[in-house]
């Protein structure tokens, strides 16, 4: 399996009229994702690349449903609208893609999707992909781009930041190593589903072996796989890579998510918290692909 | 985080009916006196500034007459913190304490809501507090659809061990602090401390209050000039280059200072990253070289060649500084030429002086690659490109080993020149600048090669002459998206018929200045 998404995913794209809606419906069509409906206020009729359009949710839930992912590229400010929408037509998981939406925005909708069993990744992801079988949002950039850089395999990847998402996964393809399924969880500070939550899910899932995690400083999330590790909910192999060893605290890097605030989120604090629970913590992307090639032969796996 | 100042904070909560000490923001001396003798009372002068632990380097002081608080603002301000100068001091009337409570707000990413806390002892950090007395701390997670009820602020104060009269009047201080954290989509706020007097009344001794950046926008109302978080207020070089940000909404352009001064003889580069995980672990790889960061920048999420024109316009607004290094994560989904060309345009305009190591790894790296190397043949410093096998690492020690060849020479930062047109140009506005065609250069052009070049395909040949295909308007709405490949087309392989002018507001001065 993969987890998340795969080829039988229905999945829908809020805002496909828009810039980026449209150029992303034709990567995700390209590499083979269901997209079977689109959303536009105002724009029902028309089409995108042979996917039908509809003015709300509710109407394409009811004239090309079931939904079963939304993809999300409205504007930040109506994000939030969106996103209840979705999740009040049925939707079970969407994909938050803008950036910049205020973060109490995003506890609204967190706080919405939990009473209807909904989850979200993002916001600010490039997406995910599960190699093969469909990619959502905007990572790969092009769908033969995407083919290229991710095959399907055994490790599962969850990382902060998009482009080391693609990084990792490239190399680990170019070490014979394919993927379940990619996840970027989105680089603010408070998202969806963040690193704990998707590599419960990997822990679930028969096709992933290992798990390789790119954490950076800031959040809670990485000190929380080490929880689950402690706690006996996660027993895969993991490999983490964690940027930002060098920067000062009280300031922001980028991401929202990537600020030290006192001694919380420090580089080191998370580098020792996973150490202690038999991460394999390395130091270069290069690594990754090596100490996963060890751990398979080794014959952990 | 948009900080706001403790004198805004408190305004803010005053508006919301928590009481506030008597008082008001001096900018001078006299200004202190004024407002001291206005409350009548001794008084204390705080310095508005955003770092914590103002008291122990002398940014906390009493006076009992207004001559005295005059004199204390003296040595206040114009004091430097960090690298801000001090302009402003809050002079209040001094309270009469009797005890100190603390109440924060913060966002909890695991739990996913906003969480307050209250502390019956207050005065110092709460991490030191809820150390040293672990059972005056109690913290609630509030549920953002409903809001924090009477009841449930009350029990938070309930479980420090208060009772009494302070049930009642407490909570209601937490309930308005959390619709004032709401209504001003407040990332962080604290009251520390919340002080009750000797006759019983609650009072904000201070208050600090961040915004969430990406919130900011729907509140002009505060006037937060640099949405960002920062430990300090933004230099001028990071107004200058917010202000190119805030103007162009295409892919994303962060850029911090991180040295206060850049000496010569340190080894210092200017740092253009890409991708936040990829800028940050690029950062630690030449950082682990021992090498400085001038500054920290971050051009991602498929910016315009544009953009990352201005972005390297600025980093070499540094004087000083030995190499100029880009890299990202090296797998980047976005087309990578559109990075270079910005690239070539500001290292051509520059004539760079350091040498430059370019790591553009991802979608079309091999197009972005060769840009460079043809056309950044003959300026006088070295550019060399890199994608995505080539490692951080690897790109690290040839940025020391190119120094090395350039005898780690020092970037000179040239004055701003503008570019000369012809009269008799024909021109139209793009997204954030002016493009003009030098048509009587056009007459000894072979190759015409600017109409093909043009990927949104919005120029055509009018006898001989390139000349746009759509309307002026939809050019300048985004329909020309600056990719910069005309101009760089007919510089290097015509006439040098085509200019296109990207002002960079604030940026001329800048130089001028630091000349």
């Amino acid at each position: 399996m993969s987890i998340l998404v795969n080829e039988k995913s229905r999945v829908c794209v809020q805002g496909i009229t828009g810039r980026e809606g449209m150029v992303r419906t034709q990567l995700m069509k390209d590499y083979g994702t269901h997209v079977v409906a689109g959303v536009t206020p105002g724009k029902a009729g028309t089409d995108v690349y042979g996917v039908p359009v509809y003015d709300t949710m509710e109407e394409a839930w009811e004239k090309a449903g079931p939904l079963d992912i939304s993809v999300i590229f409205v504007p930040a400010s109506l994000v939030k609208n969106a996103a209840l929408e979705a999740i009040d037509a049925g939707v079970r998981l969407m994909v938050i893609v803008p950036d910049r939406v205020p973060i109490f925005d995003v506890l609204e909708i967190s706080r919405f999707a939990k009473g209807k069993e909904a989850a979200f990744v993002g916001p600010n992801t490039l997406g995910l992909v599960s190699p093969g079988k469909a990619v959502l949002g905007m990572i790969g950039g092009r769908a033969e781009r995407a083919r290229e850089w991710f095959r399907p395999g055994s490790v599962g990847v969850s990382s902060r930041s998009g482009g080391m998402t693609s990084a990792i996964s490239y190399f680990l393809t170019e070490a014979g190593l394919g993927q379940s399924t990619i996840v970027h969880v989105g680089g603010d500070a408070v998202v969806g589903m963040s690193h704990p939550e998707v590599v419960e899910r990997f822990e679930k899932d028969e096709q992933t072996e290992m798990v390789v995690l790119f954490g950076e400083i800031g959040t809670t999330q990485e000190e929380r796989v080490a929880d689950l590790i402690e706690n006996g909910k996660f027993t895969k192999p993991l490999i983490a890579f964690i940027g930002g060893k060098a920067a000062k605290s009280g300031t922001r890097f980028s991401h929202a998510g990537a600020i030290v605030e006192g001694t919380r989120g420090s580089y080191d604090s998370k580098v020792k918290r996973l150490k202690e629970v038999g991460v394999h913590v390395v130091d270069s992307v290069s690594d990754i692909p090596r100490v996963a090639l060890k751990l398979k032969k080794g014959g952990a796996l | 985080m948009a900080r706001l100042y403790e004198f805004q904070s408190k305004k803010l909560l005053k508006e919301a009916g928590i009481r506030i000490p008597e008082g008001r923001v001096a900018s001078s001396p006299d200004d202190a006196f004024k407002i001291a003798e206005e409350i009548g009372k001794p008084v204390v002068l705080k310095i508005q500034v955003w770092v914590t632990g103002r008291a122990g380097i002398g940014g906390i002081q009493f006076a009992d007459t207004p001559d005295e608080a005059r004199k204390k603002a003296q040595q206040m301000i114009g004091m430097k913190v960090k690298n801000f100068v001090v302009d402003k001091v809050l002079v209040e009337e001094k309270l009469s304490i009797k005890t100190e409570y603390f109440v924060g707000l913060v966002i909890d990413d695991a739990r996913k809501t906003p969480v307050l806390i209250f502390s019956s002892v207050g005065g110092t950090g709460i991490e030191e507090i809820a150390h040293a007395h672990p059972k005056s701390v109690s913290q609630f997670p509030i549920d953002v659809v409903n809001g924090l009820r009477d009841y449930q602020a009350r029990n938070l104060v309930r479980h420090t061990g208060i009772s009494g009269k302070l049930l009642i009047t407490l909570p209601s201080v937490l309930v308005k602090l959390y619709g004032v954290a709401r209504a001003y989509d407040a990332r962080s706020v604290e009251i520390n401390p919340l002080v009750l007097t000797e006759d019983n009344l609650l009072y904000a001794a201070d208050c600090h209050l961040a915004v969430d950046d990406y919130a900011v926008f729907r509140h002009p109302e505060l006037g937060i000039d640099v949405a960002r978080e920062f430990d300090r207020p933004p230099t001028p070089l990071e107004k200058i280059a917010y202000r190119v940000e805030e103007k162009d909404y295409r892919g994303t352009f962060y850029f911090l200072q991180m040295a206060e001064e850049i000496p010569k003889e340190e080894k210092y580069i200017g740092f253009n990253g890409a991708g936040g995980g990829g800028s940050m672990m690029s950062m630690d790889a030449v950082l682990n070289k021992g090498f400085k960061l001038a500054n920290y920048c971050d051009t991602s999420g498929n910016p315009s060649a544009s953009k990352v024109y201005r972005a390297a316009k600025i980093i070499l607004s540094q004087p000083n500084i030995k190499g100029y290094f880009a890299s990202g994560s090296g797998v980047a989904s976005q087309e990578q030429y559109h990075s270079a060309r910005g690239l070539v345009k500001a290292f051509y305009e520059e004539k760079l002086d350091i040498p430059g190591v370019i790591r553009l790894g991802g979608n079309f790296e091999e197009k972005a690659i060769e840009i460079l190397a043809d056309y950044l043949k003959n300026i006088p410093a070295r550019v060399e490109g890199y994608g995505r096998d080539d490692l951080p690492e690897f790109c690290a020690d040839r940025m020391e080993e190119l120094i090395k060849e350039n005898h780690n020479a020092s970037h000179e930062v040239r004055p701003v020149i503008d570019p000369v047109i012809p009269e008799d140009a024909y021109t139209f506005e793009t997204f954030t600048g002016k493009i003009y065609f030098d048509h009587s250069r056009c007459k000894s052009c072979k190759s015409l090669g600017c109409v093909p070049s043009c990927k949104p395909d919005i120029l055509k040949l009018e006898e001989g002459k390139p000349v746009l295909s759509i309307s002026e308007e939809e050019a300048k709405k985004g329909k020309c998206t600056e990719c910069l490949a005309c101009e760089i087309f007919c510089r290097f392989h015509e006439q040098e018929a085509i200019t296109i002018h990207l002002p960079i507001p604030g940026l001329k001065e800048y130089r001028d200045k630091i000349k």
